[in-house]
């Protein structure tokens, strides 16, 4: 549906965007997450047409973007990070002007605007200016301006930033609804959201993909960082000598927390789970646990990991 | 394009800014009008649009200053070049407005020679040809407004090079008589005139090779006529940039009655030029 193929964006001698590829398939949520300035807008911007890319291509449904701009663009609809309003037009005039600049047919053009304002809650601010709505009203005007004409791929950069609670809850459901007969690609440098909306998450670090996968995945793909913590009460060396008799474990990092109380992170061997082993090894020494958990990484761990300075987690890019 | 225009047009009289420059445009005729033909008597119309040629300087500005520069504030441009719409239509969308607000006071002008008719004789042919004239001078700056709108981000900044550019126009037949006469004087004019439109081509296109050789061309021909046949060269330049003195045509047809068709096809093609830039420049800022 979408292609992309190794996009590179200067603005001089800053590279926002590094050889990016992906693949983006049909009815599915896809997310672009990554911190401030990972070139996150810059690769919506280039995908929509708005901006040329340095190096690279971008096929919408086989149509390159720059080669054939008006086929490639009825195809998608766009809400960038500040949506495009004209502040001296009402709600309904500034639907109708992106209707007709969609080339909606004019005898359907009414439906639907009807239908996209129902959709994003705008009737009752049907006739008001957009001037004088608040930002979570603009925001959906935008978001409305987007889903008009109801492209096949809607394209959303930080469509809740700014909103609140309630609205973005509004907000997520209708991009779920949305994917029933859409494709979406969101934008978000917030994990949360984008863990409970998308289908597909691509993290991007420094203009580069740096992991892309289902939100499960990439949980368990750091999984091999799990870890089990346990706290026992002192002295150190009686702990460690019952450490030392067990073989499934692999690391055990020591560390003094509180008093004459000992936190362990011991890693074991092969994944394996060892926790009934060392209940039962500080068991028979009569040695009290008082704590013993399993630490999973959780998927913000993933992403500050991925995110990092330097650091390029190895996932295989071919099943994107 | 139909939508894009209907919008500006519809905006222009949504923020005020059509009314003024209407009400603007047609007071100060009136003025005029009262005090040469009613007050004075004096029976040609084109005598007041050639006097009140200056109100562009500060008409013009306030009409394009937001054409582009607002949508690149606002980012509604973002808007407009992801639609399914092409570039030229966009800007044609957004000239064909400002120039049908122009019109307006235009068509007004259509009764002022009427007027003079039923006060005694008038000069239809003459008065109407100066209209059209005015119309077509007004046309070229509005397309150098445009142009310079969207260099910028800011409508304030758009407003002021605007007039800037609009007062070096008006000053310009002035400006024109000091420039050198001799064959020396006006070759050397001429490739310093070459050297900035070629540093600008540079700029453009970061290929020093294309930019050397222009302006090696320039200077050889320049060399080449001043050797063979100098007397060309002589009086070259400001018979070259007196061209860009627009209001010439409309001071013709105001003083001499006389019509200089080829400035009226200059006026048109300058403003062409004017819009094919806008839209390079808008090119160009979606490639930097």
């Amino acid at each position: 549906m979408i292609e992309v193929k190794n996009l590179v964006k200067r603005y001089g001698r800053h590279l926002a965007v590094d050889g990016l590829s992906f693949q983006v398939e049909e009815g599915q949520i896809y997310g672009f997450l990554g911190p401030n300035g990972a070139g996150k807008s810059t690769t919506m911007n280039i995908m929509t047409g708005y901006i040329g890319a340095t190096e690279g291509e971008v096929l919408i449904n086989g149509h390159d973007i720059l080669k054939e701009p008006e086929e490639a663009k009825k195809h998608i609809g766009y809400l960038p990070e500040q949506p495009p309003l004209y502040m001296e037009m009402t709600v309904r005039e500034y639907l109708c002007f992106a209707g007709e600049l969609k080339k909606i047919p004019k005898d359907k053009l009414e439906e639907q605007i009807a239908e996209v304002m129902e959709l994003t809650k705008l009737e009752e601010s049907e006739n008001r200016l957009i001037h004088n709505l608040s930002k979570g009203y603009r925001q959906r005007v935008g978001l409305a301006q987007a889903i008009l004409g109801f492209p096949e791929i809607i394209i959303l950069d930080e469509p809740t930033v700014g909103l609140d609670p309630k609205q973005i809850i509004e907000i997520r459901e209708l991009i779920r609804s949305l994917a029933k007969r859409h494709t979406v690609i969101l934008s978000s440098h917030i994990l949360a959201e984008i863990r409970e909306v998308c289908d597909y998450i691509m993290i991007i670090s420094k203009g580069r993909l740096v992991a892309s996968d289902t939100p499960d995945n990439l949980e368990n793909l750091m999984n091999k960082t799990a870890y089990i913590q346990i706290q026992v009460r002192k002295p150190e060396d009686r702990i460690r000598n019952i450490l030392g008799s067990l073989e499934c474990i692999e690391t055990a990092e020591y560390s003094a927390e509180g008093e004459g109380v000992i936190t362990v992170r011991i890693q074991g061997r092969d994944k394996e789970d060892i926790r009934e082993k060392l209940f039962l090894a500080f068991a028979e020494e009569r040695v009290p646990l008082q704590e013993l958990r399993l630490v999973k990484s959780t998927l913000e761990e993933v992403f500050l990991e991925l995110t990092q300075e330097g650091k390029e987690a190895e996932t295989d890019e071919s099943n994107i | 394009m139909r939508a894009i225009y209907r919008r500006e047009l519809k905006s222009y009289f949504h923020t005020m800014v059509g009314y003024v420059f209407i009400a603007f445009l047609v007071a100060f005729t009136g003025v005029y009008f009262m005090a040469f033909n009613l007050n004075y008597g004096y029976p040609y119309f084109s005598y007041v649009l050639s006097s009140i040629h200056f109100v562009f300087m500060i008409a013009v500005p306030i009409l394009t200053m937001r054409s582009f520069a607002e949508d690149r504030k606002n980012k509604t441009d973002q808007m407009l070049l992801t639609a399914p719409v092409s570039l030229w239509k966009v800007v044609l969308g957004k000239y064909l407005a400002m120039v049908s607000i122009f019109a307006v006071p235009c068509v007004i002008y259509l009764i002022f020679p009427l007027i003079i008719m039923t006060q005694g004789t008038a000069y239809l042919v003459v008065d109407y040809l100066s209209i059209l004239a005015f119309f077509l001078i007004g046309c070229v700056y509005i397309a150098v407004g445009m142009f310079l709108s969207s260099l910028t981000e800011s409508p304030i900044i758009a407003a002021i090079s605007t007039f800037g550019v609009l007062l070096l126009s008006y000053l310009w037949s002035g400006i024109a008589d000091f420039l050198p006469g001799s064959a020396a004087g006006n070759a050397a004019g001429i490739i310093i005139l070459a050297a900035v439109l070629v540093l600008g081509i540079y700029q453009m296109t970061k290929n020093w090779l294309i930019a050397a050789m222009l302006e090696a061309a320039v200077v050889i021909t320049c060399v080449v006529i001043g050797i063979v046949k100098a007397s060309l060269l002589e009086g070259a330049l400001s018979n070259l940039l007196g061209r860009f003195s627009l209001a010439d045509v409309l001071t013709g047809i105001a003083s001499n009655s006389l019509l200089d068709v080829g400035g009226l096809i200059f006026d048109v093609s300058l403003a062409g030029l004017f819009i094919f830039l806008t839209m390079q420049m808008i090119q160009k800022r979606r490639w930097s």
